[in-house]
């Protein structure tokens, strides 16, 4: 690595990516803990941390197997489409076209349903299996960030400094104020995540096919430049379009 | 099982949520990648044509969303 560049993006990436995940699964923790107990919310959680741990254990020294390029090529592949699927969702929330991300409506939800079930014999098993599903899930979520944005250049230390950093603001952030953190600019993060993610994925696709960029990793930046002025763009000109107007 | 079951639908779902977009883009890796491999396009010329291709399918897929 020849600059701070790709280190600052890596965690940068990760850090923001990570950031929505975990303010995602720990709203679910959260009714959990306030509807139920906190001893099935943590237990859930702890379980579902445990699986993860494990799963990075088993497949995380695979890649170390797989040759550099065809790295690149598969992650930038997938970092495309994942990226590609949250910059269209962001745009598309943009315009008002999709509903906006809402934490408090999730916690809203999550609690309704839990007290629902309250009345069931296994309600601490149910609550406790919610919480182990959105960690476990959202935690799959924040490894393929890790992996994706750290792996094709050895840089998953610091990707997983990121996604760690974030974890410990959210459960900072969440210890202090105690409620679901619907004051996070989420969709707003979700953007710039997808404009980081889709660069990602077109900047190492491009080196898995052999490419090598201008300028090197520096390409980033231009590359995440143009897909943000574009993004910006597409909004402007549907901004005009009669039929988004009517969405809004 | 459910639980598994759960956990691989999302796992599909983190990567294809617009089944056009995700074809797409698939469409458009695999033609520049086979252009470069088979067709001696030269990499930064493929790595151009993906940055281009994945902005013309993003403004595709919103116009349709939009649209719809």
């Amino acid at each position: 690595m020849n600059s701070l560049t790709p280190i600052l993006s890596t965690v940068t990436a990760s850090f923001l990516g990570s950031f929505v995940e975990v303010v995602e699964a720990f709203t679910i923790v959260l009714a959990v803990g306030v509807t139920r107990s906190w001893r099935p919310a943590l237990t859930g959680a702890a379980l579902a941390l445990a699986v993860l741990a494990v799963l990075v254990l088993i497949f995380g020294p695979l890649l170390a197997l797989i040759p550099i390029e065809t790295l690149q090529f598969v992650v930038g592949v997938l970092l495309i489409l994942f990226g590609m699927r949250w910059l269209r969702k962001a745009i598309l929330r943009s315009l008002g076209v999709i509903a906006l991300h809402d934490e408090e409506a999730a916690f809203s939800k999550e609690t309704a349903a839990l007290q629902a079930q309250s009345t069931d014999r296994r309600a601490d098993y149910l609550a406790g299996l919610a919480a182990f599903k959105a960690v476990l899930l959202e935690g799959v979520e924040v490894v393929f960030i890790v992996i994706a944005v750290g792996g094709a250049h050895g840089l998953t230390l610091y990707a997983g400094l990121g996604a760690l950093a974030a974890f410990v603001l959210v459960m900072l952030i969440g210890l202090l104020v105690h409620r679901p953190l619907s004051t996070v600019p989420e969709n707003t993060l979700k953007f710039a995540v997808g404009l980081m993610l889709t660069s990602f994925g077109i900047f190492w696709t491009g080196e898995g096919i052999g490419a090598h960029w201008p300028g090197e990793d520096l390409a980033l930046i231009a590359i995440f430049a143009i897909v943000s002025l574009a993004s910006y763009a597409i909004i402007r000109a549907m901004r005009g379009n009669p039929t988004a107007k009517a969405a809004q | 099982m459910t639980v598994l079951r759960i956990a691989l639908s999302e796992l599909v779902g983190m990567f294809i949520d617009d089944g056009s977009l995700a074809t797409l883009c698939l469409i458009l890796i695999l033609v520049i990648a086979g252009a470069v491999e088979f067709l001696a396009l030269p990499p930064l010329a493929g790595g151009l044509l993906l940055l281009i291709g994945c902005l013309a399918i993003l403004l595709y897929s919103v116009r349709r969303a939009v649209k719809r």
